[in-house]
């Protein structure tokens, strides 16, 4: 592949009080690409994120971006009070975008007239695509997703990652992902960055998933377990997102293997 | 109409229409006890005025910006939350106010007037300081709604998508502030909260877009105001409280028919 490169993460290292979350981390994403992050809780994923979205300065190493890069962000949730009065439509419109880009940001995500709707009656998985429809509505080269079918049902989850792809064609934008769905990770993704404050091994994702360091991280059993995990933590929408990351360990995963089947 | 019940009335719905739209971003960020902390520091900044002989708004104006600020710097300590932060500053700084007052020659200084307003009392070269701190607040919160609305649905969102989450927080608070200084006089330090808070959560139940929120939010505190004076006048009861509980009535009124039209809609 000799597209474009949009971003450049090189051998960044950050620490919050002394405590080290990313140690000497590199990656790349070209336009066209999809590269997706995957690893334990408290790898520092989201941390890697911030660098990605200039949100975060690393302590050692740089961050480049391609100059006037245009990013769309989706990010995990919203914390939005009940208390706001918020259409989704008007959410759209806050970045500034017209009302016929907004309609059609809709349209493109599946959610065609859903404009009147309060943001607070969405569904997890309209929620998600409002989300991905702001973030279109940037015009993106690169499109930076945190999770993004928290809070989605199996079905919307395939959808969604679907949808996903579809974008990245339609938009000839790069996609830097994070995601805890390994089988996705493995059919759909063009590079898998293995993390957990460093980054174990990266590749072709049948080049990851047969590494032992990754395997070392997941473990057999999980990486076959992880749509029964997902499916047993559908409604408990407090801990989305925790999937993988309790597990990080083969030891840790054993005992809970026992009693899900 | 006497001049001085004009003269209240109209200080009473200046601060009402600004607090309106900002009462309505606080409930929205939940910074309610935010709001009470640089509240409560205005009688901190009236003691100090009085110590230097300038004008209390000035300090009033001053020492609530700069609790806002340690605030601000001191977010996100690792050994402190947020809420005791708020506790802390704002019972410290309320203390501290009383404090430094009674070191004043008591018969000089009217505590009450401070802690639950005097709003009869407002003289013509109040009403231009209210009116022109309302102009400024309203001014500031309009040029920057929609990136006050950004921040408030998502910071991190708004920063990536290149709203200066910094500056607009800045500015929030010093509104908050500029309102404080501005409210004292009408409901006093005590009472400042209430204004923000319970016309805009009053407002919500029949509010479908922010906009609609803060304007009902505004009209909804001049209804207060004048409700207020007036029983103030007839039941010679004190003119905050009596605001307030307007405000409160009227709070409980609209939310106890929102809830009847909202299940009739669901039905």
């Amino acid at each position: 592949m000799t597209e474009e490169t949009l971003l450049e993460v090189d051998n960044a290292s950050v620490a919050f009080a002394g405590r080290t979350v990313l140690d000497q981390v590199s990656l790349r994403v070209r336009r066209g690409e999809i590269v997706t992050v995957i690893g334990p809780n408290g790898a520092g994923k989201t941390t890697l994120i911030k660098l990605a979205l200039a949100l975060q300065i690393p302590a050692r190493g740089r961050v480049w971006r391609r100059p006037g890069l245009r990013v769309g962000y989706m990010p995990q949730r919203l914390h939005t009070s009940a208390a706001l009065p918020l259409t989704v439509e008007r959410f759209l419109r806050l970045g500034g975008a017209s009302r016929a880009a907004v309609v059609e940001a809709l349209v493109e995500v599946g959610l065609p007239e859903r404009g009147a709707l309060p943001l607070q009656s969405a569904s997890g998985g309209e929620l998600q695509r409002v989300l991905l429809a702001q973030a279109l509505l940037r015009t993106p080269d690169l499109l930076v997703l945190d999770e993004p079918v928290q809070g989605v049902d199996l079905a919307g989850q395939t959808a969604m990652y679907e949808l996903i792809a579809e974008v990245r064609n339609r938009h000839r934008c790069g996609v830097l992902m994070i995601s805890h769905d390994l089988h996705w990770v493995m059919a759909k993704t063009d590079h898998v960055v293995c993390l957990n404050q460093h980054v174990c091994c990266e590749g072709h994702p049948e080049q990851v998933g047969n590494d032992p360091a990754y395997r070392a991280l997941f473990g057999d059993r999980f990486v076959r377990n992880v749509a029964l995990y997902q499916h047993h933590h559908d409604h408990r929408h407090d801990l989305h997102g925790d999937v993988v990351c309790q597990h990080d360990t083969p030891a840790a995963t054993a005992p809970k293997d026992d009693n899900h089947g | 109409m006497a001049d001085f019940l004009l003269y209240a009335l109209l200080a009473g719905c200046g601060v009402a229409v600004a607090a309106g739209p900002l009462g309505s971003l606080i409930v929205w960020q939940r910074l309610a006890y935010f709001g009470d902390t640089l509240a409560h520091s205005a009688l901190l900044g009236a003691a100090l005025g009085l110590l230097l002989a300038v004008d209390p708004w000035l300090t009033v104006l001053g020492v609530a910006v700069a609790i806002g600020t340690i605030l601000a710097l001191l977010q996100g300590h690792p050994q402190l939350n947020t809420d005791s932060l708020l506790g802390i500053l704002s019972h410290g700084s309320l203390a501290l106010g009383l404090v430094a007052i009674s070191l004043f020659d008591g018969a000089r200084i009217d505590l009450n007037s401070y802690l639950f307003g005097d709003l009869l009392a407002v003289a013509p070269a109040d009403l231009w300081l209210i009116a022109a701190m309302t102009t400024v607040v309203l001014a500031g919160l309009a040029l920057c709604w929609d990136a006050l609305l950004a921040i408030t649905v998502h910071p991190e969102l708004a920063a990536v998508n290149g709203r200066p989450v910094t500056r607009l927080r800045l500015l929030l608070m010093v509104a908050v502030a500029m309102l404080v200084a501005a409210a004292m006089k009408v409901v006093g330090v005590l009472l400042v909260t209430a204004l923000l808070i319970i016309p805009a959560n009053a407002a919500r139940p029949w509010s479908r877009t922010p906009e609609q929120m803060a304007l009902l939010a505004a009209a909804l505190g001049v209804i207060a105001v004048a409700a207020g004076l007036a029983g103030s006048w007839w039941l010679d009861t004190p003119t905050g409280p009596s605001i307030v509980t307007a405000a409160a009535l009227l709070f409980v009124l609209s939310y106890s028919s929102g809830q009847v039209a909202g299940r009739g809609q669901r039905a």
